[in-house]
């Protein structure tokens, strides 16, 4: 039915494609069968199509540290990286990832320590209540990935695309600065 | 669940989607980078029927240059807008006004198009359009048309697309030679849509103005142009004293809204101001000093 190998009907879902049309046209679905990889590792799995990747996330694969705020864009706390851009999850169907791979905030420190990036929030005074800190740290590490010495501008440019309602960001701008010496990459 | 329920296809051609948009009508919907129609889903203010996703379109996101336009696909996002060195360097207006689209975050998936398509009343990249008589190309089941900026945009969130159209491609003209163009706004805070922004475009020969363009945006339903303003400043000296009352009487004609933001008369307070602003350092940028 559909070409796309990550992106395929459920069973369950009739695929019929009416004989009336002469060129075949793709049929809407309700659910999409997807596959993508988070953190690392291939999912496979039926979710209907209105279900944000934010939602699906939480809920299917029950990774809850992707934090909802706002669910319109504003707030940042749902940041998560697709194939390592950081973007808005709220924003984002999960059937829009098929294929694509997703990094969330629980693949920085799968093991015990912290990783370089958490170790600064926590040193610095980066964090307090922690609603808004995996967003921070996903942009934060996108940012870091790019730039191994980022300018002020560049840190400010970053953080401003999230709210944090505790610390009053000096904070995290430190800790971004300090992970930017710190993180070995 | 947020947004009520839908059925989603993802196209993967131009042609594909337009016969998509035909079969569905007005019951489908183009999702681009969601940055603008996934919150209004997620509010249930939208509650199309089908969406039609075009992010699979790859041939729709492109930066090239053609003879003296820059042409941009519809689905080129934000983010690689303001990283190609060639958008900088030739259509510098517009890689100055897209860094204060949103924020990163949200640049890594909006688009060009969703941006123009979307038609806010305080988004930067229309009045960017209109200040470069940037032309809209938008293909329908019956072909394809090539719109101005006064033709494309028609109110308040309203433009000429039709619900079986497609907008392709923008074509931003290339500027001659000694032509300064400058984009500045006042925000409520870095990232947020404009409570008052304004494009300038300034050519000069010596000292004189040869040509200016002035758009402003979160002024009125759409861009709007000054044209009484361009054309009292086509043939003046470039002066401060000039752009200044270019600059108030082109605010004095705005007729903008009150909100709790912000006052009429402040954004026209606000707006004379960031005119002159932008007509001066237009005209520096394209080689003139202010007296
Ligand atoms: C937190 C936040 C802050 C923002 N700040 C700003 C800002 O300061 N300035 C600003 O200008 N914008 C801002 N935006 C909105 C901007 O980011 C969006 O990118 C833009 O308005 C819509 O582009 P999109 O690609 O996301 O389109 P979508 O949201 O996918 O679509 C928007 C509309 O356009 C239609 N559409 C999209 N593409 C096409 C096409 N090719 N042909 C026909 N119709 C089409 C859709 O059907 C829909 O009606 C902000 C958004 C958020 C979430
Ligand atoms: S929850 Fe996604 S930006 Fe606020
Ligand atoms: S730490 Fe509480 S919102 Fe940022």
């Amino acid at each position: 039915m559909n070409g796309d190998p990550a992106h395929t009907t459920p069973a369950q879902a009739p695929a019929r494609v009416p004989a009336r049309r002469k060129r075949r046209l793709r049929e809407p679905q309700s659910a999409l069968t997807i596959r993508f990889t988070v953190n690392g590792e291939t999912v496979e799995r039926t979710v209907e199509v209105r279900k944000t990747l934010a939602d699906f996330l939480r809920e299917d694969l029950g990774l809850t540290g992707t934090h909802l705020g706002c669910e319109h864009g504003v707030c940042g706390a749902c940041t998560g990286l697709l194939n390592g851009e950081p973007v808005r999850s709220c924003l984002l169907f999960a059937v829009q990832a098929a294929g694509a791979g997703i990094e969330t905030v629980e693949s920085l420190a799968p093991g015990e320590g912290l990783h370089p990036v958490q170790a600064a929030f926590r040193e610095h005074h980066g964090l307090q209540c922690g609603f808004c800190t995996p967003g921070f740290l996903m942009s934060a590490v996108a940012l870091l990935r790019d730039h191994t010495v980022p300018t002020d501008e560049q840190i400010l440019e970053t953080l401003g695309g999230h709210l944090c309602r505790c610390t009053g960001y000096q904070g995290i701008v430190e800790a971004v600065r300090a992970a930017a010496r710190t993180w070995q990459r | 669940m947020k947004p009520a329920p839908f059925r989603y296809v993802a196209p993967r051609s131009v042609d594909e989607t337009l016969a998509l948009l035909a079969e569905h009508g007005a019951e489908g919907k183009i999702l681009a980078g969601g940055q603008s129609l996934v919150p209004l889903l997620n509010m249930r203010l939208a509650r199309p029927q089908v969406i039609v996703d075009i992010n699979g379109i790859r041939s729709l996101a492109y930066i090239r240059r053609k003879d003296d336009h820059l042409h941009v696909g519809a689905l080129t996002r934000q983010r690689a807008v303001e990283e190609s060195a060639t958008v900088r360097r030739q259509v510098p207006l517009l890689w100055e006004a897209i860094r204060f689209v949103g924020h990163p975050q949200i640049r890594t998936r909006g688009t060009v198009g969703g941006s123009l398509a979307h038609a806010d009343p305080s988004a930067e990249l229309p009045a960017v359009a209109a200040a470069l008589d940037a032309e809209l190309v938008v293909r329908s089941p019956s072909g394809e048309r090539a719109l101005s900026p006064g033709e494309f945009f028609a109110g308040y969130l309203t433009t000429a697309l039709e619900p079986t159209d497609l907008l392709t491609e923008i074509r931003f003209p290339l500027l001659p030679e000694r032509t300064g163009t400058a984009f500045v706004e006042v925000a409520r805070r870095h990232g947020d849509f404009a409570l008052v922004g304004v494009a300038a475009v300034v050519r000069r020969s010596d000292g004189t103005i040869a040509e200016a363009r002035l758009a402003f945006t979160g002024v009125g339903p759409g861009p709007v142009r000054a044209r009484g303003a361009e054309g009292r400043l086509a043939g003046s000296a470039g002066t401060s004293r000039v752009f200044a009352d270019a600059a108030r009487e082109a605010a004095a004609r705005l007729d903008p809204e009150s909100e709790i933001h912000a006052t009429a008369q402040y954004r026209r307070d606000v707006a004379a101001t960031l005119a002159r602003r932008a007509l001066e350092l237009a005209w520096q940028r394209s080689g003139g000093r202010t007296r």
